[in-house]
């Protein structure tokens, strides 16, 4: 009965096609994308240098750095995330530790996943209509930003619900019947023990808000300025848009400054996320119950 | 219905005649979602007494400490009618639910320690209440592990996790964190599932020490435990709340209910 | 029971709203707005982008040539017309190779991560996945632009390599990070007691994950495909850079197209607030908000299935 029989390896045979066949399948996906991050780095990596990193793009864009694009970016995300994190711990806060189990959750909750779907150039489009328009903040920063804090919202809303979600329900249970209040619960136990998972998502959505471009493009970043931002209220260039520009719309850019600029923007994002990843395994490992 | 809150009423005067009413519960019905927990419970619980309760798994026992401390707010499927007056007034007319809470302590049978010291695990509540001074502070830390028998074991080792400590350890935690908050009512279900026999018994002393300055609800799984420690004792079974008399009556074979008496005699259950 | 009732009031029995009290509820509301305000954002996306494009819509579109017309002209001085079938066209093309590339090979990556994976390979190739979902669009389109257009202008000898099969391949790899850990999230929200029961019916690994674990999933697997179809279909930046960008009804996949998110993006930049050409790019927006907010729906009612049932 325990004998092998050919069927029961017609089964491995099966089992083990399938097996590479998925793996195989994981690996084109992988190659190309190592393969063309190692392009990146190979063409790109001449044209970076400190000079590269702190210097005006000069002759038309054609020469010089990229500071006042790196610059921008740092302006936006700062801006954005100052109005978008608060916001979107709150809501995950609300959401996690108060939602009552009725209509007007669902809505939000749906509310939340439609935001996430809207296409980055609708956003762009919301922008333009609300923040350039309707409240005359103009191209600015602030438009820029708070375009790029309303496309991020969902993704820290739901990020931070997760982190929130991961401290047992045992804990809160706990808590009240100690007689604490739910913010008092939230305060002592709750947030102390989720805000690194909290954080570990923003790290992320940090990243992804210094890699868009759509969102900003019509709403505060300029493809060209002479001149650095002093407040919320001035155009600035960014990475991303900056990209665009020397790869697309001027004539006569030496081929490695495009990838220069796109390894820079990369480099940050991989940067930012590698931080994220090392930070969730260090959680992990540091368990407190 | 009208006979078991006769029976509640018929208890109160044989046992004590003119003794303060603590808790009383009337008609008190609990549902999960279409599920019922407890259905139309009648009794009432004196003033500095222990209560024992006792019955089989799923009687709705621990419904009916939950539903005394109004988590049933906290949980969306969780029912609750009729009525519970704690000190008087109907547990419902509360409009600060969590002042309600604070007055009663609660000791569940998953001990949790929270994931911060065993020093602030012990400080929560009265921190929460607004004690900052850290002389009264380490005062309570020290009374309220001694009771719960476990100072002797992390006395040097306060600023440990309170969730890494042993099961039995994070049991007594439990316990002395329920005794910070000086509780006119503590409410313990099963709580000597984690501990050895030995603190078993050391708790046991203490609760019947904290008698004087509190009323107890001592739900149990060990019929004898009931026996030592409760002057009176309810017996829950399938949600029923079958009858309560003096300890010493029911275990002496004295009951209204046959259940009971085959129940305490260990016939089933 | 009155007679205690009347002794002995909530407030004597230390029912007070304190400190507390008050803020627990005041931090409940400050955070509900909070909450409520994805709701606000929603509605203002659709109130905003409606209210710039709604005078066009009422009053200077033609329903007929909007849709049917594949003549987008929008500068021309003479006689400017709107057509977006060819940017309708242009965006299906690309959206539906992107999707036939990405989908067999992201849910295949989730079925070898999800199943057939352990421990430090799972682990590597989870982060590999979540690594190749952050690389920003604009990048993606660079690539598009400088590594791709000259390999598919080489390997299959065309005059250009910026068309539907370029922007199609940068999508299908920009999706499928997405693809895949929203597959495997569904795979493994199958309950582990399916598991048990079919290797305790002795069944191997693949029949396991053929007969029961990918019908178990199959809506959480569905609605991960259709998420990737919105990601797809609202992609702008490297949609822009790679699919050629003139206007076109693609008959091959060696044809450049335009999509609709290029158009806007491409466009609004020069176009005077106000202007019908203006209105006409909120007009496309409303369009594209539309079709998404539908997918994100149906995805989403695909999944609450599977939690119902």
């Amino acid at each position: 009965m325990f004998a092998a029989t050919e069927r029961d390896f017609q089964y491995k045979r099966t089992e083990k096609m399938f097996r590479a066949l998925f793996g195989f399948m994981v690996l084109i996906l992988a190659i190309p994308v190592l393969m063309i991050l190692a392009i990146l780095l190979i063409k790109g990596g001449p044209a970076i240098s400190m000079a590269f990193i702190f210097t005006d793009p000069t002759n038309g864009m054609t020469e010089g750095g990229i500071f006042p694009a790196l610059l921008g970016t740092i302006w936006l995300v700062v801006v954005s995330m100052m109005a978008s994190v608060p916001l979107g711990i709150a809501a995950a806060v609300y959401l996690s530790e108060y939602a009552p189990d009725n209509w007007v959750t669902r809505a939000i909750n749906l509310a939340t996943i439609n935001l996430a779907g809207v296409p980055s150039i609708v956003h762009a489009l919301f922008g333009v209509g609300a923040f350039v328009v309707f409240f005359r903040f103009g191209t600015s920063i602030l438009a820029a930003s708070l375009t790029l804090a309303v496309m991020t919202l969902p993704v820290v809303i739901v990020s931070s619900w997760e982190a929130l979600q991961s401290v047992p329900r045992a804990f809160r249970e706990a808590c009240w019947n100690m007689g604490a209040t739910r913010w008092q619960t939230i305060w002592n136990v709750v947030l102390p023990n989720s805000i690194a998972g909290i954080l570990t998502g923003v790290i992320l959505q940090v990243s992804r808000a210094a890699g868009e471009t759509a969102p900003i493009m019509f709403t505060g970043a300029a493809l060209f300025l002479p001149f650095l931002p002093e407040s919320v209220f001035d155009q600035t260039m960014a990475l991303a848009l900056h990209l665009f520009v020397v790869a697309t719309q001027v004539p006569g850019v030496p081929e490695q400054l495009p990838y220069g600029v796109a390894l820079v923007l990369i480099g940050i994002v991989m940067i930012m996320n590698t931080l994220s990843i090392w930070f969730r395994m260090k959680l992990r490992g540091k368990k407190k119950w | 219905m009208v006979s078991q809150a006769a029976r509640a009423g018929d208890s109160a005067k044989k046992g004590a005649a003119n003794r303060k009413v603590k808790l009383s519960v009337r008609n008190l019905t609990i549902r999960y979602g279409d599920v019922v927990a407890l259905n139309n419970a009648n009794l009432d619980i004196y003033e500095n007494e222990v209560m024992g309760v006792i019955g089989p798994a799923n009687s709705g026992k621990t419904s009916f400490l939950n539903a005394i401390n109004r988590m049933s707010d906290m949980r969306s499927n969780m029912t609750v009618e009729g009525e519970i007056t704690f000190n008087g007034v109907n547990i419902r007319d509360w409009r600060n639910v969590y002042a309600l809470r604070s007055r009663i302590g609660v000791v569940f049978p998953l001990p949790v320690g929270l994931p911060m010291t065993i020093y602030d695990n012990v400080t929560l509540s009265p921190r929460l209440r607004g004690i900052t001074d850290k002389r009264v502070l380490d005062e309570t830390v020290e009374r309220c592990l001694t009771r719960a028998a476990l100072w002797d074991e992390v006395k040097d080792r306060l600023n440990h996790l309170g969730s890494m400590l042993s099961g039995g350890q994070q049991q007594r935690l439990t316990i002395a964190r329920a005794l910070s908050q000086d509780p006119d009512l503590l409410m313990l279900d099963e709580f000597s599932i984690a501990v050895d026999p030995v603190t078993t018994m050391r708790i046991e002393d203490v609760l019947k020490e904290l008698k004087s300055q509190m009323t107890i609800i001592l739900v149990t799984n060990l019929v004898q435990q009931a026996n030592r420690l409760a002057d009176r004792t309810s017996f829950f079974l399938n949600g029923e709340h079958v009858e309560t008399g003096e300890t010493e009556a029911l275990f002496e074979g004295r009951t209204q209910d046959q259940r009971t008496r085959d129940y305490i005699e260990g016939r089933f259950g | 029971m009155s007679d205690i009732t009347a002794a002995t009031t909530a407030e004597a029995a230390g029912d007070r709203l304190d400190k507390n009290w008050m803020i627990d509820k005041g931090l409940q509301a400050l955070m509900f707005i909070c909450g409520f305000s994805a709701i606000i954002f929603v509605l203002g996306i659709f109130i905003f982008v409606f209210k710039e494009g709604a005078e066009f819509v009422a009053h200077k579109m033609d329903f007929a040539e909007f849709f049917f017309s594949p003549k987008w002209r929008p500068t021309s001085l003479s006689n400017p017309t709107y057509g977006i079938l060819a940017l309708i066209a242009g965006t299906a093309a690309i959206t539906a190779l992107s999707m036939a590339i990405c989908l067999p090979f992201s849910l295949g990556a989730a079925v070898f991560i999800g199943e057939f994976a352990k421990g430090k390979t799972r682990e590597y190739l989870k982060i590999l996945i979540e690594l190749l979902a952050a690389i920003p669009s604009v990048v993606w389109g660079f690539i598009g632009l400088a590594i791709m257009n000259p390999f598919i202008i080489k390997t299959f000898d065309v005059p250009i390599g910026l068309n539907v099969l370029n922007s199609s391949l940068i999508l299908a790899l920009m999706a499928a990070p997405i693809v895949t850990s929203l597959a495997e999230d569904a795979l493994k929200a199958v309950p582990d007691a399916y598991r048990e029961a079919a290797e305790a019916l002795g069944a191997t690994r693949w029949q396991m994950i053929y007969k029961v674990i990918i019908p178990a999933a199959k809506n959480g697997l569905l609605s991960a495909a259709l998420l990737g179809v919105g990601r797809a279909f609202g992609e702008t930046m490297a949609v822009l850079m790679a699919s050629g960008h003139s206007i076109n009804m693609p008959t091959s996949m060696f044809d450049s197209v335009r999509a609709l998110t290029a158009t806007i993006a491409a466009e609004l930049g020069e176009t005077p607030v106000g202007s019908d050409h203006y209105q006409a790019l909120f007009a496309i927006g409303i369009f594209l908000f539309i079709i998404t907010f539908v997918i994100n729906l149906a995805a989403d009612l695909i999944v609450r299935g599977v939690r119902k049932g």
